[in-house]
């Protein structure tokens, strides 16, 4: 039984990781109405340029706040280059841009630092909680449960972010309608600058974790891919629903490959998300947490 | 000038719906055709052959495939791989299992058994749209890999997963020269191709692209959701399917499921929004953009740096070509999200007037 | 006054005792009339009384929470939008339902899909059934393409036309259906005064050469009192008025209702 909790308590620590990539997704999305496809570039342009720098010497503490720049200065480019020139189009072409931009920046993070894989030490190791063990029987990783203080503490900066503040405000307006926020005086350059920054922000962190935990290399960008079931289950515009949903991912995934997947000759990781995602959807097509459409004729 | 369409007067509605009603597109055609049928299989090298040519021809399938789907009927896929994959084990396993089964037979097997799990998959498009629905394909594309992996009576119980495609004989001739895999291929797409263009001038056409544009008006004219999404998945799957059977059998000569990865079905969603999305010849001119791109830049990369000295390594080119995709993708998207197709036709506006002024 | 041409038949559609409601919200409550063959029936009241919705409950796009719908002797207790279409029910929309990408010919030609049985493998071959088929159905697109005078525009996509062109192509394809029972929602709103004669001569061209029967949104009253045989009032979702243009018109609670008397 108490491998089940371990599996389990394993299974939602590795789904709040998810939920890191996820959060980027829905500020994007909240903030803009486009849906990043190019979020998991950013995780791992984010870890390989931080370790890029530390291999140049920096020391940690200085590194961290110039690839925070760093982030930043692709915001702007992105903002200029991308989303100016594509203001009023359909989702479905921002959406594709999207894909186009996170080729680009595979491309460019490997052009600039190379292709090697590296690892990450950011001093916590993925080791079991001494005490936990010895009471409970169960392993759980320090690491992870680091990973979930900082998503939480993450989570509640935003929210707070979102909703109470005056700048949140004008990103929900933003998101909900361009033309009506400029209308009544919203900069909406600036706003997208500020999102995408903050979203580079998310990425970072998330591709700190990530990297730590998988070692920094060009698989990063997949973990991307596996953040849209959890976007499905938690709603594409919910700071809390990309942690509910990444629980929930994270979880079903690893109880699946360990209690299913030795029947059906394993590897059921890479299809059981998406498939439960889709299920989910011919039941809820919003998510846990999505507005329900309703279409006027 | 040239492409002036005065006095050329039509008489009938069949000439007004032809697919080429104006006289210089038929000539423009009939030279294309000439040119690929007789002057190519004599005039180019085996590399051109099997290195450029079949692989645009096959890929032009797919992406004619994903027109159909995304372009005309509106529904987004991520997993046309996936479905070229079925195309391709199905037409192994039915060479493999029925004695004497003509190898084009197994092809058609190969589409049908595609447009059968494309309608599967389909389904949850009458409940799911946009991007929810590019999801659910990706779930897809991973599922489909993951069975063709592991279930062993697809692939024969092979041990390394890779398996010989079966020799090409038609009617007791065998196409094992570049030259006539191209011939053959160049056929079956020039059929599917015509099937395609006729489909989507006719009701059939018409009644996906209206599901496109506003289903609940399609609804109240009458049209029925349900049979127009699954039709078009199943047509699109067909042609994934047979794309993907030619994708072993004339181009690779394996029938792996690696082949068939995510990366393809970019690939070819790629083609279809460079080449223009829902049109028969965007398919054709964005594949050949995405195949020839990595050709040309590979070749002017290491001509850079033959004569320049600059001493490129291999990795800078492929995450060049990375950069170049993606660049690409973007500059088609703002400058003209119609993609070539679009491009073609404005084209042959100023060739109304050019060289006049006005 | 209606032109008197034509003779007005029996009931072909009957609503009895239709109720709708969104959620909490109720749109329209325990609504019955009758429209008679041949005629022209207006639908009119102040914004938000359920007008709409009531086109939308008759051809199936809604279904109602409790009533009966009677369509040419067929009772249902709801009618749904591929049965309404195939039994000759066809409308227009208040915000234009065209589909933009494509040209006003095929706009129209999608009018008629429920004429065309050629299977899509015989469409792709385009041989012999699919082939005659595709003729035939665009000579008559073509006929009602002249009749609504819109053959210059007939290869341009819709989405680049002006809204009155735009409103007159959704007419074209409800026409094309051959229907008998034309439902149009607001068919000259955001038109001037040109645009509404040349509308309104359409329309009743329509009721007196193909005795098309009509029931019509409409807010412009001289519209309604000129073309009109009887009209249905509706207000809060409820009917306060059923009649002539005449009747109608000096009914105390419709001129209340129109000048917002608290009520």
């Amino acid at each position: 039984m108490s491998f089940f909790f371990e599996v389990l308590i394993g299974g939602l620590l590795s789904g709040i990781m998810y939920s890191l990539v996820a959060l980027g997704f829905v500020l994007i999305y909240k903030a803009s109405g486009v849906f990043n496809y190019a979020q998991g570039a950013l995780v791992f342009f984010a870890a390989l340029t931080f370790v890029g720098l530390l291999e140049l010497k920096l020391p940690f503490w200085l590194a961290l706040p110039a690839t925070l720049a760093v982030m930043i200065v692709l915001a702007v480019v992105i903002e200029r280059v991308i989303l100016r020139p594509l203001v009023n189009q359909p989702q479905i072409t921002l959406f594709m841009a999207t894909i186009g931009l996170s080729f680009f920046i595979e491309g460019l993070a490997q052009m600039m630092w190379g292709a090697n894989v590296r690892g990450l030490d950011l001093g916590l190791q993925d080791e079991p909680i001494q005490w936990i063990s010895d009471t409970t029987g169960m392993n759980i990783s320090k690491f992870d449960l680091a990973a979930a203080g900082v998503a939480a503490v993450l989570v509640a900066v935003l929210a707070i972010f979102f909703n109470r503040t005056r700048i949140g405000r004008a990103l929900r307006a933003v998101a909900d309608d361009h033309q009506a926020a400029l209308a009544v005086g919203i900069p909406l350059r600036q706003i997208w600058t500020i999102v995408w920054g903050v979203a580079g922000a998310v990425a970072l962190v998330a591709g700190l974790l990530w990297g730590a935990r998988n070692g920094v290399q060009y698989a990063l960008t997949f973990v991307a891919l596996k953040a849209l079931p959890v976007l499905i289950l938690g709603g594409f515009e919910s700071v809390p629903g990309a942690i509910v949903g990444g629980l929930i991912i994270g979880a079903s995934e690893k109880l699946a490959e360990v209690y299913i997947g030795p029947y059906v000759g394993g590897g059921i990781e890479g299809w059981f998300p998406y498939v439960l995602a889709l299920v989910f959807l011919l039941v809820r097509p919003e998510g846990l947490f999505g507005e329900k459409i309703i279409r006027r004729i | 000038m040239i492409y002036r369409e005065a006095g050329q007067f039509k008489a009938s509605y069949a000439a007004d719906s032809a697919i080429f009603p104006i006289r210089q597109d038929r000539i423009g055609i009939a030279i294309i055709l000439a040119l690929a049928f007789v002057v190519v299989p004599l005039t180019a090298t085996p590399y051109l052959f099997s290195a450029i040519l079949i692989p645009f021809l096959i890929l032009s399938l797919a992406a004619l495939g994903l027109n159909i789907l995304t372009g005309y009927a509106g529904q987004v896929s991520l997993g046309t791989a996936a479905f070229m994959a079925v195309g391709a084990f199905a037409s192994y396993n039915f060479m493999l299992r029925v004695p004497n089964m003509p190898i084009l037979l197994a092809f058609v097997g190969g589409g049908l058994m595609a447009a059968f799990v494309g309608i599967l998959f389909g389904l949850p498009s009458l409940r799911i749209r946009g991007f929810y629905l590019a999801v659910a394909t990706l779930a897809a594309q991973f599922f489909i890999l993951w069975v063709l992996t592991k279930v062993g009576w697809i692939t024969n119980y092979s041990s390394s997963g890779v398996i010989t495609a079966q020799r090409v004989v038609i009617l007791g001739y065998p196409f094992s020269t570049p030259a006539a895999k191209y011939l053959l291929v160049l056929s079956i797409v020039a059929v599917m191709a015509l099937a395609a263009k006729n489909m989507a001038r006719g009701n059939v056409g018409r009644s996906w692209m209206a599901v496109r544009d506003m289903d609940v008006a399609a609804e109240v004219i009458g049209i029925r959701l349900m049979r127009a999404k699954l039709l078009a998945f199943a047509v699109s799957s067909f042609y994934c399917g047979v794309a993907g059977a030619l994708y072993a059998y004339a181009y690779l000569g394996t029938v792996e499921p690696e082949a068939y990865s995510l990366d393809l079905s970019f690939r070819i969603l790629f083609m279809v929004i460079v080449g223009g999305v829902g049109s028969v010849l965007g398919s054709f001119l964005g594949s050949a953009f995405i195949t020839l791109l990595p050709v040309l830049l590979s070749v002017s990369v290491r001509f850079l740096d033959a004569s320049l000295d600059l001493h490129i390594a291999e990795s800078t080119i492929s995450n060049l070509e990375l950069m170049v995709f993606g660049g690409l993708i973007i500059f088609f998207l703002i400058v003209e999200p119609h993609g070539l197709a679009r491009l073609w036709q404005i084209a042959k506006e100023k060739l109304r007037l050019w060289p006049f002024p006005h | 006054m209606a032109t008197g041409a034509r003779r007005i038949g029996e009931t072909i559609l009957k609503l009895e005792d239709i109720s709708l409601s969104f959620g909490g919200v109720k749109a329209l409550t325990d609504i019955s009339f009758d429209v008679r063959e041949h005629e022209v029936r207006a639908i009119i009241g102040p914004n938000g009384a359920g007008k709409s919705s009531m086109l939308n409950v008759i051809n199936g796009v809604y279904r109602p929470q409790r009533g009966a719908i009677t369509f040419r002797g067929g009772v249902r207790r709801d009618m749904n939008t591929h049965d309404a279409a195939a039994h000759g029910i066809a409308r227009t929309f208040q915000n234009i339902a065209l589909f933009k990408s494509m040209s006003v010919l095929d706009n129209v030609m999608t009018g008629r899909n429920l004429k065309m049985k050629a299977s899509f493998l015989e469409q792709a071959l385009w041989i012999g059934r699919a082939r005659r088929e595709e003729y035939e159905q665009r000579e008559k697109v073509e006929a009602v393409i002249d009749f609504l005078e819109i053959q210059h525009i007939r290869k341009t996509p819709v989405g680049r036309l002006p809204y009155g062109l735009q409103k007159r192509v959704e007419l074209a394809r409800a026409l094309a259906a051959e229907p008998t029972l034309l439902l149009l929602d607001e068919p000259m709103a955001g038109m001037n005064v040109e645009e509404k004669q040349d509308m309104c001569r359409f329309i009743l061209d329509v009721n007196e050469q193909y005795g098309t029967t009509i029931v019509l949104i409409e807010h412009d009253m001289g519209v309604v009192m000129d073309i009109s045989d009887r009209v249905v009032v509706l207000d809060y979702g409820k009917k306060i008025g059923d009649g002539t243009p005449e009747e109608v018109r000096a009914d105390r609670a419709v001129i209340d209702a129109y000048l917002g008397v608290a009520h």
